[in-house]
């Protein structure tokens, strides 16, 4: 069922939002795989790059956070002003959000349903202070379920750049990350690229190459030609950045000669991933050509609620949750409608 | 609902990619192995990876009047299997869905399979705390659930995640059976260091199952689509699962039980 109030939601993320230039999903529906990983070192490159820049990362993952761990700011809290909650700052230009900081203890597990982790994500979206924003990058969990849903109903109303893939070169874990894909597309998504992680493992002590996730089905760069999603590189496996996640230390400083950093580094200056990052790919004609049957049935019933809304009729649509739709055209014609 | 099933054990884990799936399959191998009729049920919706891990891909979920026939993994139909992944057109498809109606499956999972007499069935599940874990919590609480293995890593990264899972237990009165550390070590390094399940087991004061190494070849194996319905028994993947079928069919005393068949 959608309601005039998910509307006024949606454009309450919309208008928390606009202060923000690019917003950025990690996604993959496998779990392990360095979404953290990648979403850390992806906001500390981006921020280290240029100290103008302001940078954010939101975990979404309710179940799970790792980000307080993986920035280094496990202990800390969040405080709540007039203009909202106050993210946790790494950096003077680096800033966290996670619901990490809302447990008391480490052990405190979140039993949540979906409804209770939307209204969390909701939250997260639209009520954290983040001031003048130039990168949001956001973590998510595995899977193409609630959380995913909901950021993608949220966001795609909010401008939303696309979402990066991270995925391992095993099979068993690209049969999830095809999944993704597919959940990108059918929700309209753009998908910005694939980032494949412990891609090689060089031993440090003996110097060995091994491979640890063989790609025997080709790996991600092959999956990415086989879906014609953009590939955009490959990092290597090193014990070292584990242990700096663990202990919540800028990897890309610490250990500049690590051959992770020296993919990471070439990845972020590689012209494929400066297009990514800086939305040169315009994604707005995927999205319309994408606009199926399902989302138009499911606009015109909007329309319709809310206008009803309008003229202070109440009326209840049933809606199959599971699909998720592109709500601008119904905020704007909400407004002309209000024009009129 | 699952009347003709003796035992039920979940794998668990907070963290994702930690090796629940190869913890259940193995699990489920090796007690097939000993002897047992077992019962394998995916209930990761989004991302199910037994049918590819057992090599069933191919295989289809068929209707009979008592519900649904599980598919089984060896000509003898002592290992049966339920996932979703038999249920998809296209390997590819992504399983939207909200929790109710991933809820909605699981339970029919639950009641609607025809598992016939088994001796142990063990539930994949995906990683969190949410609607797939409550759901089967729900429901196997009342029946003869034995209790949940943890599977973590050794960073602790992975580790803080199942602390979290080891309280949802705790709060929702699931028994532990212990901590499987995977990935632990390898060769000469450690990638994901190793010891952290051990001093997490400490810790809670719960069992600790056994240290599973990094093996590159189980990976392999599995890709080359070899019969993996059989580990080498050299290897030290082998040894560990032995060791854990060992503590888990021990009969558990006082409550006469007769199950052991080897």
């Amino acid at each position: 069922m959608v309601s005039p109030q998910l509307l006024y939601r949606i454009e309450l993320v919309r208008k928390r939002l606009e202060s923000v230039k690019y917003k950025i999903l990690v996604l993959s529906g496998k779990g392990g795989v360095g979404k953290s990983t990648f979403t850390s070192l992806l906001a500390r490159g981006l921020a280290a790059a240029d100290s103008d820049r302001n940078v954010a990362i939101l975990d979404i993952d309710i179940c799970g956070p790792s980000i307080p761990r993986v920035m280094g700011v496990l202990d800390e809290q969040v405080h709540q002003s007039g203009s909202g909650w106050s993210p946790v700052y790494v950096e003077d230009n680096l800033c966290v959000m996670s619901i990490g900081f809302l447990l008391s203890s480490p052990d405190d597990a979140i039993i949540w349903r979906g409804p209770k982790k939307n209204g969390m994500i909701r939250q997260f979206l639209s009520e954290v202070d983040w001031g003048v924003l130039d990168y949001l990058v956001i973590d998510t969990p595995p899977g193409t379920s609630d959380e995913h849903l909901s950021a993608a109903q949220y966001l795609l109303n909010a401008g939303l750049t696309g979402a990066i893939i991270l995925t391992t070169p095993h099979e068993v874990a690209l049969l999830d990350v095809r999944k993704e894909i597919d959940f990108c597309h059918k929700v309209n998504v753009p998908v910005l690229g694939v980032v494949e992680n412990m891609a090689s493992f060089v031993c440090p002590k003996c110097k060995t190459e091994t491979a640890i996730f063989p790609a025997n089905t080709g790996g991600a760069s092959k999956m990415a030609v086989d879906l014609g999603v953009p590939f955009l590189g490959s990092l290597p496996l090193d014990p070292r950045l584990a242990r700096s996640c663990d202990e919540g230390t800028s990897f890309l400083i610490d250990m500049p000669d690590s051959p992770v950093v020296l993919a990471f580094n070439k990845l972020l200056k590689d012209g494929r991933c400066q297009n990514v990052l800086l939305c040169k790919q315009s994604h707005m004609c995927h999205r319309d050509k994408c606009l199926d049957m399902i989302q138009i049935a499911a606009f015109a019933v909007n329309l319709e609620t809310v206008i009803d809304h309008e003229r202070g009729v109440q009326r209840a649509f049933t809606y199959d949750d599971s699909t998720c739709i592109n709500f601008t055209g119904v905020v704007k014609a909400c407004e002309e409608s209000r024009n009129s | 609902m699952l009347s003709g099933v003796k035992h039920i054990i979940l794998v668990l884990s907070g963290k994702g990619g930690v090796g629940k799936s190869t913890v259940s399959t193995q699990l489920a191998i090796t007690l097939k192995e000993s002897g047992y009729k077992v019962g394998l049920l995916d209930v990761d919706l989004c991302g199910p990876s037994i049918p590819y891990l057992l090599n069933l891909e191919e295989e289809d979920v068929h209707q009979c009047p008592q519900g649904w026939v599980p598919v089984y993994a060896d000509k003898e139909q002592n290992l049966a299997v339920m996932s979703i992944g038999f249920l998809l057109k296209s390997k590819n498809d992504a399983v939207v869905w909200r929790g109710p109606k991933k809820h909605a499956m699981i339970k029919q999972f639950l009641t609607d399979v025809y598992w016939q007499d088994i001796d142990y069935l063990i539930i994949d599940t995906p990683p969190g705390t949410s609607d797939e874990h409550i759901t089967v919590m729900e429901n196997v609480r009342t029946l003869n659930c034995d209790g949940a293995i943890l599977v973590t890593t050794p960073q602790a990264v992975a580790i803080e995640d199942v602390r979290k899972e080891l309280t949802f237990c705790r709060k929702t009165g699931i028994p532990v059976l212990g901590v499987i550390e995977n990935m632990s070590g390898f060769e000469c390094t450690n990638i994901f260091s190793s010891g952290g399940g051990q001093s997490l087991a400490n810790m809670a004061g719960i069992p600790f199952l056994g240290r599973v190494p990094i093996d590159p070849q189980v990976a392999v194996s599995r890709e080359k689509g070899h019969n993996s319905l059989r580990t080498p028994p050299d290897s030290p993947l082998s040894a560990v699962f032995q060791d854990i079928v060992q503590i888990i069919t021990k009969p558990k005393t006082g409550t006469g039980d007769e199950t052991a068949v080897s």
